[in-house]
């Protein structure tokens, strides 16, 4: 098999876990598919550049990251994002704590056990991906440029153009609504 | 005192910047008394952890310039 023919496989294989990379930070099916098709095109494309320091995949990843960065540009130009500084109250935050700022005893974390484990299980995954999905979509936005792509909460504030101290309020909610959702999910099957 | 609720924004401010030395000193203390929090702040590094895995398996500071 030709090196092209190998790396185009390896694409192939590797689309799926693309779309739900863009599908997590552009909170649309579609528009995620095309940000893939763009990066997967332009890897063709560019196949003699890849200079192999890193992974192929690692490589195809770095460029999806710029088409998702310009579709979410697309999208906030369009006035497709409701306002970052109004995200509706912290309803589902509060829940999870007393007035007095405990933990309300039905919210308490309990231990997920280890994370490598976790992490080997098909299940968790699944998990994670219904929690993501469940997440308000300015939530999910940030904190997937935050923990999925890595951006320091510096550049995810100079790119959506909010306050550092906004941004950090945002990641502190996605977070609580995160592992919340994911303890009764991963839980509950775990012992069942 | 500093309560769980605070203590988590503390807990998540962590894996976004280096916490200062009050703030890592109120939280360390907090979590020596709190077995809900030390799991909590476990299940944020997690989620970090989880993040990384979930794009490019390599180290994200590695990749190549895909522009």
């Amino acid at each position: 098999m030709s090196e092209k023919e190998e790396r185009l496989q390896r694409l192939t294989a590797v689309r799926p876990r693309l779309v739900s990379f863009a599908l997590m930070h552009l909170r649309d099916r579609s528009q995620a598919e095309d940000a893939v098709q763009e990066a997967m095109m332009s890897a063709i494309e560019k196949n003699e550049s890849f200079a192999g320091r890193s992974g192929y995949e690692t490589w195809v990843f770095g460029i999806l990251k710029y088409k998702i960065l310009d579709a979410m540009r697309a999208q906030k130009r369009h006035g497709r994002w409701q306002p970052l500084e109004e995200e509706e109250g912290d309803d589902a935050i509060d829940r999870q704590f007393q007035q007095s700022g405990r933990w309300q005893a039905s919210a308490r974390p309990s231990s997920w056990g280890e994370p490598e484990a976790a992490f080997e299980t098909e299940h968790f995954w699944q998990v994670f991906d219904a929690c993501m999905i469940a997440l308000p979509d300015n939530a999910a936005r940030v904190f997937s440029l935050r923990e999925l792509m890595g951006l320091s909460t510096d550049d995810i504030c100079k790119e959506l153009g909010i306050k550092e101290n906004n941004c950090w309020v945002i990641l502190h909610r996605a977070r609580l609504r995160l592992r919340a959702c994911i303890e009764q999910g991963w839980l509950k099957e775990e012992t069942a | 005192m500093m309560m769980c609720k605070e203590a988590t924004r503390l807990m998540s401010l962590k894996q976004d910047r280096p916490l200062t030395f009050q703030e890592r000193v109120s939280l360390r203390l907090h979590l020596s008394m709190c077995s809900a929090c030390r799991e909590c702040d476990r299940q944020f590094t997690l989620l970090h952890e989880a993040g990384k895995r979930f794009g490019p398996e390599h180290d994200p500071e590695q990749d190549d310039d895909g522009r």
